[in-house]
């Protein structure tokens, strides 16, 4: 499939912050590129001049290291000026390598250590329950991040309480620091997993952008569960030199050559 | 003291809708009145202890102030990661009730025993820490809990503690107590220590040997004025802690010290665990004897920190 001029668009805007740090997690934010872009474009409801409005949809970057495309997808909608992605990772900068609740609008929690994103989201959601509210929650997770056991807590707490205001998207690239998922911890069966935890399941191309439009408009899939969408990714979408490989999970000391290479790629 | 601090969550949240309660996996029975009454704002979420501190983040963030409850040991060691990044990086209200600090269940054995609570909740940025002695200043304690803007660190007692605090002490975090005016020599303690530190200052009076008890309830933020103010006037000073003797009280005041104060540290003998694990069960009492956290040995090293010896 081509990618789209959108895609490539967002994809040029994390290169700029990426030029800005010369480093960052690439391959990890290049798989949840048409993630995110969805989300912001079709699914979430938000005000980027009013970031703590009461009844915006909260989405929660659980996998923090991913962070160069929620940078990016918020300068786009405008909660900061684009200008300032260039900071990325200097001293004084509002975006770091992982993001922090308060520090730029539009973050709604401070992640980077894996496994926490989904408690937060089952707290918001029951706050939601509490106070009759009817925002939804959206946690983005990465697969390697689902190794952690506190996933699956909130995995039984989410269910337990019947939270259809709360969607997990995993973004399956099958790719973890160290190698593939399969070798290093196996996720599979891993739609089975998510079921048998009480949550209505859905596979989906993550890079597909008809298709997950098309599914975030049926969100909840059930009105008495959580839903839990697997997005089946690859790791640095977009840079063939990047794709599949998990040497580009993180890379720093990217040099003037390398970040120009990436451009010409998104042409 | 647990029966009490638990009461005044019940009591708070029928006064404030923003109050909820999280627990582990209690006691049966536990706030039943609450989950009857308020069934929406009571939870019980099972032995996830990592889940439930980002799940009352979560809570907070959306305005409410939640007040957590298990076991010492598993409020802290079990879930450091979630108390440090959810709650203290986010500076969020939650409210860590912690049963059986020090060593309350020691017949339980050491993966049971909050020995070391103190020292890692203190090295986290905006985490209060609180350790009240006795039942009635836990209630005191409690009615201020609902305004304070960051997370605290409820350290629970066993029960049944003598009251030796009073009424007209009030209660406000972060401002020391003295239960007994310094003569020469002065007790700094927390918690229940307070009792232990009382009953030694009685016994050094009768020889001569006036001794007050500074309590601080509140570890985190330590009061300097307090110390400031008290640590001059007196000859000798010793801390005393169900705690180890690594980071907790003695080290804080010792730090104090240093920093601020460096000739008042010389007057300071501390008490508390040694640095190991228990290695006996028994009970509170004879754990903490066997610690040589007693009446006879807070007079001892009393006696040897004024004579200089």
């Amino acid at each position: 499939m081509t990618m789209d001029q959108r895609s490539k668009y967002l994809r040029r805007t994390i290169v700029e912050a990426l030029e800005g740090g010369r480093r960052g997690h690439l391959g990890s934010s290049m798989s949840m590129v048409e993630i995110l872009r969805v989300l912001y474009d079709s699914f979430l409801k938000f005000r980027p001049h009013e970031p703590a409005w009461s009844e915006r949809d909260r989405c929660i970057l659980s996998k923090g290291h991913g962070c160069l495309t929620l940078y990016a997808i918020l300068a786009d909608k405008g909660f900061f000026p684009r200008e300032e992605l260039k900071t990325f990772c200097m001293p004084t900068s509002r975006m770091g390598g992982h993001p922090e609740r308060g520090k730029l609008p539009g973050v709604e929690a401070s992640t980077g250590a894996l496994g926490h994103g989904l408690p937060m989201g089952v707290g918001m959601a029951l706050a939601a329950k509490i106070r009759k509210q009817s925002y939804r929650v959206t946690v983005i997770t990465g697969d390697g991040e689902i190794n952690e056991g506190s996933v699956w807590e909130a995995a039984m707490s989410a269910s337990k309480h019947k939270l259809s205001n709360l969607t997990v998207f995993v973004d399956y690239n099958k790719l973890q620091s160290y190698g593939p998922t399969r070798e290093v911890l196996d996720l599979e069966p891993l739609a089975d997993k998510w079921r048998s935890f009480g949550f209505a399941v859905q596979e989906v191309d993550g890079h597909d952008i008809g298709k997950l439009a098309r599914l975030v408009s049926r969100l909840p899939l059930d009105p008495q569960k959580p839903t839990a969408v697997i997005c089946h990714t690859v790791k640095g979408k977009g840079f063939p030199f990047a794709e599949g490989k998990a040497e580009w999970h993180h890379k720093s000391g990217l040099t003037a050559k390398e970040i120009e290479s990436m451009y010409e790629y998104l042409i | 003291m647990r029966k009490r601090c638990l009461d005044s969550v019940f009591e708070l949240a029928k006064a404030d809708q923003r109050v909820v309660f999280i627990g582990s996996d209690l006691g049966p029975g536990v706030l039943d009145a609450m989950k009857k009454e308020i069934p929406e704002r009571f939870f019980m979420e099972g032995v996830s202890e990592q889940h439930i501190i980002g799940m009352a983040a979560g809570l907070a963030m959306e305005g409410f102030i939640p007040y957590v409850n298990t076991i010492a040991t598993f409020i802290t060691r079990r879930c450091y990661e979630q108390v440090a990044l959810d709650l203290c990086l986010q500076d969020l209200p939650v409210r860590l009730i912690a049963n059986g600090g020090g060593a309350v269940y020691a017949p339980l054995g050491p993966t049971h025993l909050a020995v070391e609570d103190l020292a890692i909740m203190r090295a986290l940025p905006n985490m209060a820490i609180v350790a009240p002695c006795d039942a009635e200043e836990m209630q005191r304690f409690m009615a201020t809990t609902k305004d304070w803007p960051h997370p605290i660190y409820i350290r629970l007692g066993k029960g049944g503690d003598k009251v030796v605090s009073r009424a007209e002490h009030g209660f406000q975090i972060g401002k020391a107590i003295p239960l007994r005016e310094p003569g020469t020599g002065l007790f700094i303690t927390t918690g229940i220590t307070a009792q232990i530190a009382l009953k030694a200052a009685e016994q050094l009076a009768t020889e001569g040997l006036p001794c007050g008890v500074l309590h601080l309830h509140t570890v985190k933020p330590l009061d300097q004025e307090a110390l400031a103010y008290w640590l001059p006037k007196v000859e000798g000073v010793v801390s005393v802690e169900e705690h180890t003797r690594i980071g907790g009280l003695g080290s804080a005041i010792l730090e104090f010290c240093n920093d601020e104060m460096p000739q008042q540290s010389l007057k300071l003998a501390r008490i508390g665990i040694p640095d190991c694990f228990a290695d006996q069960y028994g009970s509170q009492d004879s754990l903490l004897a066997h610690w040589g956290i007693t009446v006879d040995s807070l007079c001892d090293t009393m006696r040897k920190r004024l004579s200089g010896s």
